[in-house]
Protein backbone atom coordinates (compact mmCIF):
# COMPACT_ATOMS: atom_id res chain seq x y z
CA UNK A 1 0.00 0.00 0.00
CA UNK A 2 3.01 2.26 -0.12
CA UNK A 3 3.05 2.42 -3.95
CA UNK A 4 3.06 5.83 -5.59
CA UNK A 5 0.67 6.85 -8.38
CA UNK A 6 3.09 5.70 -11.09
CA UNK A 7 3.78 2.35 -9.48
CA UNK A 8 0.23 1.02 -9.81
CA UNK A 9 -1.78 0.01 -12.91
CA UNK A 10 -3.71 2.64 -14.84
CA UNK A 11 -7.20 3.57 -13.64
CA UNK A 12 -7.28 0.96 -10.89
CA UNK A 13 -7.27 -1.91 -13.36
CA UNK A 14 -6.55 -5.27 -11.77
CA UNK A 15 -4.25 -6.84 -14.30
CA UNK A 16 -3.89 -10.30 -12.75
CA UNK A 17 -6.96 -12.51 -12.30
CA UNK A 18 -7.73 -14.46 -9.15
CA UNK A 19 -6.09 -12.14 -6.67
CA UNK A 20 -9.06 -11.75 -4.32
CA UNK A 21 -7.23 -14.34 -2.18
CA UNK A 22 -4.77 -11.60 -1.23
CA UNK A 23 -7.56 -9.59 0.36
CA UNK A 24 -8.23 -11.12 3.75
CA UNK A 25 -11.70 -10.15 4.90
CA UNK A 26 -11.75 -11.99 8.24
CA UNK A 27 -11.19 -8.68 9.98
CA UNK A 28 -14.73 -7.62 9.08
CA UNK A 29 -16.12 -10.27 11.44
CA UNK A 30 -18.06 -9.21 14.53
CA UNK A 31 -19.07 -12.75 15.51
CA UNK A 32 -17.04 -15.92 15.06
CA UNK A 33 -18.61 -19.28 14.17
CA UNK A 34 -17.59 -22.11 16.49
CA UNK A 35 -17.93 -25.72 15.43
CA UNK A 36 -19.29 -28.41 17.78
CA UNK A 37 -17.92 -31.68 16.37
CA UNK A 38 -20.18 -33.98 18.41
CA UNK A 39 -23.32 -32.59 16.72
CA UNK A 40 -21.96 -32.35 13.13
CA UNK A 41 -23.27 -34.79 10.50
CA UNK A 42 -20.14 -34.38 8.36
CA UNK A 43 -17.92 -35.42 11.24
CA UNK A 44 -20.30 -38.22 12.17
CA UNK A 45 -20.73 -39.87 8.74
CA UNK A 46 -19.50 -37.57 5.94
CA UNK A 47 -22.97 -36.31 4.96
CA UNK A 48 -24.88 -32.96 4.99
CA UNK A 49 -22.25 -30.34 4.10
CA UNK A 50 -24.91 -27.57 4.00
CA UNK A 51 -22.55 -25.09 5.69
CA UNK A 52 -19.97 -25.69 2.93
CA UNK A 53 -22.62 -25.33 0.20
CA UNK A 54 -24.02 -22.07 1.57
CA UNK A 55 -20.81 -20.31 2.65
CA UNK A 56 -20.49 -17.30 0.28
CA UNK A 57 -16.77 -16.91 0.97
CA UNK A 58 -15.49 -20.49 0.60
CA UNK A 59 -14.44 -20.15 4.23
CA UNK A 60 -15.46 -23.67 5.25
CA UNK A 61 -13.27 -26.67 4.54
CA UNK A 62 -14.68 -30.22 4.71
CA UNK A 63 -11.77 -32.64 4.75
CA UNK A 64 -11.69 -36.40 4.46
CA UNK A 65 -8.45 -37.94 5.69
CA UNK A 66 -7.65 -41.54 6.63
CA UNK A 67 -11.35 -42.41 6.94
CA UNK A 68 -11.95 -39.43 9.28
CA UNK A 69 -14.11 -36.41 8.48
CA UNK A 70 -12.73 -33.04 9.60
CA UNK A 71 -14.52 -29.65 9.59
CA UNK A 72 -12.52 -26.37 9.55
CA UNK A 73 -13.31 -22.66 9.30
CA UNK A 74 -10.94 -20.41 7.36
CA UNK A 75 -10.98 -17.40 9.65
CA UNK A 76 -8.88 -15.35 7.17
CA UNK A 77 -11.95 -15.03 4.95
CA UNK A 78 -14.97 -15.76 7.18
CA UNK A 79 -16.85 -12.48 7.55
CA UNK A 80 -19.14 -13.85 10.27
CA UNK A 81 -22.28 -13.65 8.13
CA UNK A 82 -24.01 -16.44 10.12
CA UNK A 83 -25.36 -18.24 7.06
CA UNK A 84 -23.72 -21.53 8.16
CA UNK A 85 -25.07 -21.02 11.65
CA UNK A 86 -28.58 -20.46 10.21
CA UNK A 87 -28.47 -23.41 7.82
CA UNK A 88 -26.97 -26.06 10.10
CA UNK A 89 -29.77 -28.63 10.75
CA UNK A 90 -28.22 -29.96 13.94
CA UNK A 91 -27.12 -26.69 15.62
CA UNK A 92 -23.51 -27.77 15.32
CA UNK A 93 -22.39 -24.18 14.74
CA UNK A 94 -22.71 -21.45 17.37
CA UNK A 95 -21.66 -17.80 17.17
CA UNK A 96 -19.37 -16.11 19.66
CA UNK A 97 -18.62 -12.44 19.90
CA UNK A 98 -15.10 -11.58 18.65
CA UNK B 1 2.53 5.17 -39.58
CA UNK B 2 2.87 6.66 -43.04
CA UNK B 3 4.18 10.19 -43.38
CA UNK B 4 1.41 12.73 -43.70
CA UNK B 5 1.18 14.31 -47.11
CA UNK B 6 -0.58 17.38 -48.36
CA UNK B 7 -3.88 16.35 -49.90
CA UNK B 8 -4.15 17.46 -53.55
CA UNK B 9 -7.00 19.88 -54.19
CA UNK B 10 -8.71 17.55 -56.63
CA UNK B 11 -9.04 14.85 -53.96
CA UNK B 12 -10.98 17.13 -51.63
CA UNK B 13 -14.76 16.82 -51.78
CA UNK B 14 -16.63 20.05 -51.17
CA UNK B 15 -20.21 19.92 -49.94
CA UNK B 16 -22.71 22.13 -48.22
CA UNK B 17 -23.24 20.50 -44.83
CA UNK B 18 -24.86 21.35 -41.53
CA UNK B 19 -22.65 21.11 -38.45
CA UNK B 20 -24.36 17.86 -37.52
CA UNK B 21 -23.90 16.39 -41.00
CA UNK B 22 -20.26 17.47 -41.07
CA UNK B 23 -19.66 15.61 -37.82
CA UNK B 24 -21.55 12.54 -39.08
CA UNK B 25 -19.30 12.49 -42.17
CA UNK B 26 -16.21 12.83 -40.00
CA UNK B 27 -17.34 9.94 -37.79
CA UNK B 28 -17.96 7.84 -40.88
CA UNK B 29 -14.44 8.45 -42.14
CA UNK B 30 -12.91 7.81 -38.73
CA UNK B 31 -13.99 4.16 -39.06
CA UNK B 32 -15.75 4.09 -35.69
CA UNK B 33 -16.20 0.52 -34.41
CA UNK B 34 -19.10 1.22 -32.06
CA UNK B 35 -21.55 4.09 -31.84
CA UNK B 36 -24.17 3.98 -29.08
CA UNK B 37 -26.50 6.93 -28.88
CA UNK B 38 -29.95 8.17 -27.95
CA UNK B 39 -31.55 10.90 -30.06
CA UNK B 40 -31.88 14.43 -28.68
CA UNK B 41 -32.32 17.77 -30.40
CA UNK B 42 -30.21 19.47 -31.77
CA UNK B 43 -27.72 16.62 -32.02
CA UNK B 44 -30.21 14.23 -33.69
CA UNK B 45 -28.95 14.58 -37.26
CA UNK B 46 -25.49 13.34 -36.31
CA UNK B 47 -26.82 9.95 -35.28
CA UNK B 48 -29.61 9.98 -37.87
CA UNK B 49 -27.09 10.46 -40.70
CA UNK B 50 -24.74 7.93 -39.19
CA UNK B 51 -27.54 5.36 -38.92
CA UNK B 52 -28.14 5.90 -42.63
CA UNK B 53 -24.48 5.19 -43.37
CA UNK B 54 -24.76 2.03 -41.29
CA UNK B 55 -28.02 0.90 -42.93
CA UNK B 56 -26.56 1.51 -46.38
CA UNK B 57 -23.46 -0.51 -45.54
CA UNK B 58 -21.14 2.48 -45.88
CA UNK B 59 -19.65 1.84 -42.43
CA UNK B 60 -18.78 -1.32 -40.56
CA UNK B 61 -19.78 0.28 -37.28
CA UNK B 62 -21.91 -1.57 -34.72
CA UNK B 63 -24.63 0.96 -33.95
CA UNK B 64 -26.35 0.37 -30.61
CA UNK B 65 -29.69 2.16 -30.26
CA UNK B 66 -29.97 2.31 -26.48
CA UNK B 67 -32.88 3.36 -24.25
CA UNK B 68 -31.22 6.37 -22.61
CA UNK B 69 -28.09 8.48 -22.57
CA UNK B 70 -26.97 6.83 -19.35
CA UNK B 71 -26.97 3.56 -21.27
CA UNK B 72 -25.39 5.19 -24.33
CA UNK B 73 -22.32 6.24 -22.41
CA UNK B 74 -22.28 2.93 -20.53
CA UNK B 75 -22.25 0.99 -23.82
CA UNK B 76 -19.50 3.29 -25.07
CA UNK B 77 -17.40 2.59 -21.98
CA UNK B 78 -17.85 -1.15 -22.44
CA UNK B 79 -16.94 -1.05 -26.12
CA UNK B 80 -13.98 1.23 -25.50
CA UNK B 81 -12.78 -1.12 -22.76
CA UNK B 82 -12.74 -3.92 -25.33
CA UNK B 83 -10.45 -1.78 -27.48
CA UNK B 84 -12.94 -0.36 -29.96
CA UNK B 85 -12.90 3.14 -31.44
CA UNK B 86 -16.07 4.62 -30.01
CA UNK B 87 -18.22 7.71 -30.50
CA UNK B 88 -21.54 9.08 -29.33
CA UNK B 89 -23.40 12.36 -29.44
CA UNK B 90 -25.77 14.22 -27.17
CA UNK B 91 -26.96 17.59 -25.86
CA UNK B 92 -28.51 19.28 -22.85
CA UNK B 93 -30.70 16.91 -20.81
CA UNK B 94 -29.07 13.96 -22.56
CA UNK B 95 -25.67 15.02 -21.30
CA UNK B 96 -27.16 15.55 -17.86
CA UNK B 97 -28.46 11.98 -17.88
CA UNK B 98 -25.00 10.73 -18.88
CA UNK B 99 -23.44 12.45 -15.89
CA UNK B 100 -22.53 9.47 -13.76
CA UNK B 101 -20.92 7.61 -16.65
CA UNK B 102 -19.03 10.68 -17.91
CA UNK B 103 -16.90 10.40 -14.80
CA UNK B 104 -16.50 6.64 -15.33
CA UNK B 105 -15.39 7.16 -18.95
CA UNK B 106 -12.73 9.65 -17.90
CA UNK B 107 -11.58 7.81 -14.78
CA UNK B 108 -11.39 4.49 -16.61
CA UNK B 109 -9.35 6.28 -19.29
CA UNK B 110 -11.63 5.51 -22.24
CA UNK B 111 -10.81 7.62 -25.32
CA UNK B 112 -14.45 8.11 -26.38
CA UNK B 113 -15.35 10.97 -28.72
CA UNK B 114 -18.55 12.67 -27.56
CA UNK B 115 -19.93 15.29 -29.91
CA UNK B 116 -22.26 17.81 -28.31
CA UNK B 117 -24.69 20.24 -29.87
CA UNK B 118 -24.73 22.71 -27.00
CA UNK B 119 -28.24 23.36 -25.74
CA UNK B 120 -29.79 24.99 -22.68
CA UNK B 121 -30.86 22.91 -19.70
CA UNK B 122 -34.44 22.68 -18.40
CA UNK B 123 -36.52 24.22 -16.90
CA UNK B 124 -38.30 25.78 -18.69
CA UNK B 125 -37.63 23.29 -21.44
CA UNK B 126 -35.66 24.94 -24.24
CA UNK B 127 -33.99 23.42 -27.27
CA UNK B 128 -31.74 26.34 -28.21
CA UNK B 129 -28.11 27.13 -27.66
CA UNK B 130 -26.16 28.03 -24.58
CA UNK B 131 -23.24 26.33 -22.85
CA UNK B 132 -24.78 25.34 -19.52
CA UNK B 133 -24.73 21.65 -20.48
CA UNK B 134 -21.06 21.10 -21.23
CA UNK B 135 -19.79 23.74 -18.78
CA UNK B 136 -21.52 21.70 -16.12
CA UNK B 137 -19.40 18.72 -17.15
CA UNK B 138 -16.17 20.67 -16.94
CA UNK B 139 -14.93 18.69 -13.90
CA UNK B 140 -15.82 15.27 -15.33
CA UNK B 141 -12.32 14.72 -16.71
CA UNK B 142 -13.30 15.07 -20.39
CA UNK B 143 -11.23 17.19 -22.74
CA UNK B 144 -13.50 19.93 -24.14
CA UNK B 145 -13.11 21.68 -27.49
CA UNK B 146 -15.59 24.27 -28.79
CA UNK B 147 -15.84 24.97 -32.51
CA UNK B 148 -17.00 27.93 -34.57
CA UNK B 149 -17.73 26.54 -38.04
CA UNK B 150 -18.91 23.35 -39.73
CA UNK B 151 -15.44 22.93 -41.23
CA UNK B 152 -13.87 23.27 -37.82
CA UNK B 153 -16.37 20.77 -36.37
CA UNK B 154 -15.46 18.28 -39.10
CA UNK B 155 -11.72 18.78 -38.66
CA UNK B 156 -11.85 18.73 -34.87
CA UNK B 157 -13.88 15.51 -34.77
CA UNK B 158 -11.19 13.76 -36.81
CA UNK B 159 -8.37 15.14 -34.68
CA UNK B 160 -10.28 14.31 -31.49
CA UNK B 161 -9.76 10.56 -31.93
CA UNK B 162 -6.02 10.99 -32.39
CA UNK B 163 -5.72 13.17 -29.30
CA UNK B 164 -7.93 10.98 -27.09
CA UNK B 165 -6.36 7.69 -28.17
CA UNK B 166 -2.77 8.88 -27.68
CA UNK B 167 -1.16 6.72 -25.00
CA UNK B 168 0.00 9.77 -23.08
CA UNK B 169 -3.62 10.97 -22.88
CA UNK B 170 -6.22 8.17 -22.98
CA UNK B 171 -9.09 10.43 -22.01
CA UNK B 172 -12.53 11.03 -23.49
CA UNK B 173 -13.11 14.22 -25.43
CA UNK B 174 -16.11 16.46 -26.11
CA UNK B 175 -16.33 18.21 -29.47
CA UNK B 176 -18.90 20.98 -29.08
CA UNK B 177 -20.94 22.83 -31.67
CA UNK B 178 -23.59 25.45 -30.96
CA UNK B 179 -27.07 23.95 -31.12
CA UNK B 180 -29.00 25.10 -34.22
CA UNK B 181 -26.61 28.01 -34.88
CA UNK B 182 -24.07 25.50 -36.15
CA UNK B 183 -25.79 22.13 -35.88
CA UNK B 184 -28.52 23.08 -38.38
CA UNK B 185 -26.85 25.72 -40.54
CA UNK B 186 -25.40 24.71 -43.90
CA UNK B 187 -21.83 25.82 -44.60
CA UNK B 188 -19.18 24.94 -47.14
CA UNK B 189 -17.16 21.98 -45.87
CA UNK B 190 -14.04 20.55 -47.48
CA UNK B 191 -13.91 16.82 -46.84
CA UNK B 192 -10.79 14.73 -46.98
CA UNK B 193 -10.56 11.50 -48.95
CA UNK B 194 -11.45 8.45 -46.84
CA UNK B 195 -7.98 6.92 -47.08
CA UNK B 196 -6.32 10.16 -45.95
CA UNK B 197 -8.36 10.10 -42.73
CA UNK B 198 -7.64 6.37 -42.31
CA UNK B 199 -3.89 6.97 -42.72
CA UNK B 200 -3.98 9.98 -40.38
CA UNK B 201 -5.75 8.13 -37.56
CA UNK B 202 -4.53 4.57 -38.05
CA UNK B 203 -6.19 1.85 -35.99
CA UNK B 204 -6.66 2.37 -32.27
CA UNK B 205 -4.04 0.58 -30.22
CA UNK B 206 -5.60 -0.10 -26.82
CA UNK B 207 -3.23 -0.26 -23.86
CA UNK B 208 -5.08 -2.65 -21.57
CA UNK B 209 -8.15 -3.99 -23.37
CA UNK B 210 -10.63 -6.56 -22.10
CA UNK B 211 -9.42 -9.89 -23.44
CA UNK B 212 -10.76 -13.34 -22.45
CA UNK B 213 -7.28 -14.82 -22.88
CA UNK B 214 -5.76 -12.30 -20.53
CA UNK B 215 -8.47 -11.43 -18.04
CA UNK B 216 -8.29 -8.13 -16.14
CA UNK B 217 -10.73 -6.22 -13.96
CA UNK B 218 -11.65 -2.64 -14.85
CA UNK B 219 -13.32 -0.05 -12.67
CA UNK B 220 -13.03 -1.96 -9.39
CA UNK B 221 -13.27 -0.57 -5.87
CA UNK B 222 -10.54 1.76 -4.64
CA UNK B 223 -11.05 3.34 -1.25
CA UNK B 224 -8.99 5.55 1.03
CA UNK B 225 -5.83 3.59 0.29
CA UNK B 226 -5.64 3.91 -3.54
CA UNK B 227 -8.36 6.21 -4.96
CA UNK B 228 -6.28 9.38 -4.62
CA UNK B 229 -3.36 7.87 -6.57
CA UNK B 230 -5.67 7.12 -9.52
CA UNK B 231 -6.85 10.74 -9.50
CA UNK B 232 -3.20 11.82 -9.55
CA UNK B 233 -2.70 9.68 -12.69
CA UNK B 234 -5.76 11.24 -14.31
CA UNK B 235 -4.66 14.77 -13.47
CA UNK B 236 -1.27 14.17 -15.04
CA UNK B 237 -2.88 12.66 -18.14
CA UNK B 238 -5.00 15.74 -18.85
CA UNK B 239 -1.94 17.93 -18.42
CA UNK B 240 -0.35 16.04 -21.32
CA UNK B 241 -3.14 17.15 -23.63
CA UNK B 242 -1.72 20.50 -24.88
CA UNK B 243 1.49 18.87 -26.17
CA UNK B 244 -0.34 16.04 -27.89
CA UNK B 245 -2.96 18.46 -29.22
CA UNK B 246 -0.26 20.63 -30.82
CA UNK B 247 1.45 17.62 -32.36
CA UNK B 248 -1.81 16.30 -33.82
CA UNK B 249 -2.78 19.72 -35.17
CA UNK B 250 0.64 20.18 -36.76
CA UNK B 251 0.24 16.86 -38.55
CA UNK B 252 -3.30 17.76 -39.62
CA UNK B 253 -2.06 21.10 -40.92
CA UNK B 254 0.53 19.38 -43.09
CA UNK B 255 -2.28 17.39 -44.65
CA UNK B 256 -4.91 20.12 -45.01
CA UNK B 257 -3.29 23.51 -44.47
CA UNK B 258 -5.75 24.09 -41.61
CA UNK B 259 -5.08 24.37 -37.89
CA UNK B 260 -6.89 26.20 -35.12
CA UNK B 261 -4.85 26.19 -31.92
CA UNK B 262 -6.07 25.96 -28.33
CA UNK B 263 -7.53 29.40 -28.98
CA UNK B 264 -7.63 31.83 -31.87
CA UNK B 265 -6.36 35.39 -31.53
CA UNK B 266 -7.72 38.20 -33.66
CA UNK B 267 -6.05 41.64 -33.59
CA UNK B 268 -4.97 41.21 -29.98
CA UNK B 269 -1.40 42.47 -30.25
CA UNK B 270 -1.95 46.16 -29.54
CA UNK B 271 -5.48 45.85 -28.16
CA UNK B 272 -6.55 47.81 -25.09
CA UNK B 273 -9.67 45.72 -24.67
CA UNK B 274 -9.77 42.05 -25.61
CA UNK B 275 -13.02 40.16 -25.98
CA UNK B 276 -12.91 36.56 -24.75
CA UNK B 277 -15.63 34.23 -25.96
CA UNK B 278 -15.98 31.00 -27.92
CA UNK B 279 -17.98 28.94 -30.42
CA UNK B 280 -20.17 30.80 -32.92
CA UNK B 281 -20.20 33.95 -30.80
CA UNK B 282 -16.50 34.15 -31.63
CA UNK B 283 -17.39 34.86 -35.25
CA UNK B 284 -19.69 37.72 -34.28
CA UNK B 285 -17.06 39.09 -31.91
CA UNK B 286 -14.45 39.22 -34.68
CA UNK B 287 -16.79 41.13 -36.99
CA UNK B 288 -17.54 43.58 -34.18
CA UNK B 289 -13.83 44.01 -33.50
CA UNK B 290 -13.17 44.74 -37.19
CA UNK B 291 -15.89 47.39 -37.26
CA UNK B 292 -14.72 49.00 -34.02
CA UNK B 293 -11.15 48.99 -35.34
CA UNK B 294 -12.35 51.00 -38.35
CA UNK B 295 -13.59 53.58 -35.86
CA UNK B 296 -10.17 53.70 -34.23
CA UNK B 297 -10.95 51.48 -31.24
CA UNK B 298 -8.09 49.24 -30.12
CA UNK B 299 -9.97 46.00 -29.66
CA UNK B 300 -9.13 42.36 -30.27
CA UNK B 301 -10.67 38.93 -29.74
CA UNK B 302 -9.55 35.70 -28.18
CA UNK B 303 -11.79 32.88 -29.34
CA UNK B 304 -11.24 30.01 -26.96
CA UNK B 305 -11.35 26.47 -28.33
CA UNK B 306 -10.01 24.33 -25.55
CA UNK B 307 -11.88 24.84 -22.28
CA UNK B 308 -10.50 21.65 -20.68
CA UNK B 309 -7.64 21.59 -20.06
CA UNK B 310 -7.80 25.39 -19.81
CA UNK B 311 -4.73 26.99 -21.47
CA UNK B 312 -4.14 29.37 -18.54
CA UNK B 313 -0.55 30.38 -19.16
CA UNK B 314 -0.95 30.86 -22.90
CA UNK B 315 -4.06 33.02 -22.53
CA UNK B 316 -2.49 35.06 -19.73
CA UNK B 317 0.47 35.71 -22.02
CA UNK B 318 -1.80 37.00 -24.80
CA UNK B 319 -4.00 39.28 -22.69
CA UNK B 320 -1.62 40.46 -19.97
CA UNK B 321 -0.83 43.79 -21.63
CA UNK B 322 -4.43 44.74 -22.34
CA UNK B 323 -6.27 47.17 -20.07
CA UNK B 324 -9.31 44.94 -19.86
CA UNK B 325 -10.67 41.60 -20.98
CA UNK B 326 -14.40 41.49 -21.64
CA UNK B 327 -15.72 37.95 -21.23
CA UNK B 328 -18.91 37.02 -23.07
CA UNK B 329 -20.28 33.65 -21.98
CA UNK B 330 -23.47 31.68 -22.36
CA UNK B 331 -23.76 30.23 -18.89
CA UNK B 332 -24.76 31.35 -15.42
CA UNK B 333 -23.15 29.77 -12.39
CA UNK B 334 -25.90 30.57 -9.94
CA UNK B 335 -24.48 31.96 -6.73
CA UNK B 336 -20.88 31.53 -7.86
CA UNK B 337 -18.00 33.95 -7.36
CA UNK B 338 -18.17 34.35 -11.13
CA UNK B 339 -19.41 32.51 -14.18
CA UNK B 340 -17.41 29.59 -15.59
CA UNK B 341 -15.38 31.31 -18.32
CA UNK B 342 -14.61 34.49 -16.37
CA UNK B 343 -13.73 32.44 -13.31
CA UNK B 344 -11.13 30.51 -15.34
CA UNK B 345 -9.68 33.70 -16.79
CA UNK B 346 -9.51 35.52 -13.45
CA UNK B 347 -7.70 32.56 -11.93
CA UNK B 348 -5.32 32.43 -14.90
CA UNK B 349 -4.46 36.11 -14.39
CA UNK B 350 -4.27 36.17 -10.59
CA UNK B 351 -0.52 35.59 -10.36
CA UNK B 352 0.27 38.64 -12.52
CA UNK B 353 1.51 41.71 -10.65
CA UNK B 354 -0.46 43.94 -13.01
CA UNK B 355 -3.64 42.39 -14.27
CA UNK B 356 -6.11 43.62 -16.87
CA UNK B 357 -9.59 44.34 -15.54
CA UNK B 358 -11.96 41.41 -16.25
CA UNK B 359 -15.57 42.22 -17.06
CA UNK B 360 -18.04 39.37 -17.42
CA UNK B 361 -21.18 39.47 -19.55
CA UNK B 362 -23.64 36.60 -19.53
CA UNK B 363 -25.32 36.46 -22.93
CA UNK B 364 -27.56 34.32 -25.09
CA UNK B 365 -29.11 32.01 -22.50
CA UNK B 366 -31.68 29.64 -24.01
CA UNK B 367 -30.68 30.69 -27.51
CA UNK B 368 -31.42 34.39 -27.03
CA UNK B 369 -29.93 36.04 -30.11
CA UNK B 370 -26.52 37.64 -29.63
CA UNK B 371 -26.33 40.35 -32.30
CA UNK B 372 -23.21 42.49 -32.82
CA UNK B 373 -24.85 45.23 -30.73
CA UNK B 374 -24.66 43.00 -27.64
CA UNK B 375 -20.88 42.89 -28.01
CA UNK B 376 -20.75 46.65 -28.62
CA UNK B 377 -22.80 47.21 -25.48
CA UNK B 378 -20.43 45.08 -23.42
CA UNK B 379 -17.45 46.79 -24.98
CA UNK B 380 -18.81 50.26 -24.18
CA UNK B 381 -19.59 49.20 -20.62
CA UNK B 382 -16.05 47.87 -20.23
CA UNK B 383 -14.64 51.21 -21.39
CA UNK B 384 -16.83 52.96 -18.81
CA UNK B 385 -15.70 50.60 -16.03
CA UNK B 386 -12.07 51.21 -17.00
CA UNK B 387 -12.64 54.94 -16.57
CA UNK B 388 -14.27 54.37 -13.18
CA UNK B 389 -11.59 51.87 -12.18
CA UNK B 390 -14.11 49.26 -11.07
CA UNK B 391 -16.57 46.80 -12.58
CA UNK B 392 -19.33 44.54 -11.30
CA UNK B 393 -18.31 40.89 -10.99
CA UNK B 394 -20.71 40.11 -13.86
CA UNK B 395 -23.89 41.28 -15.52
CA UNK B 396 -26.45 39.89 -17.94
CA UNK B 397 -26.82 41.41 -21.41
CA UNK B 398 -29.73 41.03 -23.81
CA UNK B 399 -32.33 40.22 -21.16
CA UNK B 400 -35.38 42.40 -20.45
CA UNK B 401 -34.78 43.93 -17.05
Amino acid sequence: MSEKFDEIPMAGNIIEPGNAIEYKTGGWRAERPIHIAEKCLWVKNGTCGLCWIYCPDNAIRLIEKDGKYIHEFDYDYCKGCKICYTECPTDAIVMESE
Amino acid sequence: MTAVKKIPKDDVVIEGLTGDAAIAHALKQCDVDVLAAYPITPQTIIVEDFQKFAADGEVKTKVIPVESEHSAMSACVGASAAGARVATATASAGLALMWEILYCAASMRMPIVLTIANRALSAPINIHNDHSDSYGARDSGFIQIYTQSCQEAYDTTIMAFKIAEDHDVLLPIMVCIDGFILSHNVERVEMLPDDAVADFLGIREPVQPLDPNNPITMGPLALTDYYFEFKEQQDRAIKNVPDIFKRVEAEFEKMTGRSYGMFETHKTEDADIIILTHSTAGGTAKVVADTLREQGEKVGVVRLRMFRPFPSEEIAEVVKNAKAVAVFEKCLSFGGAGNPLAMELRTALYHLAERPMVTDFVIGLGGRDVPPTTFVEGYEKTKEYLKKGEAPSYETLGVRK
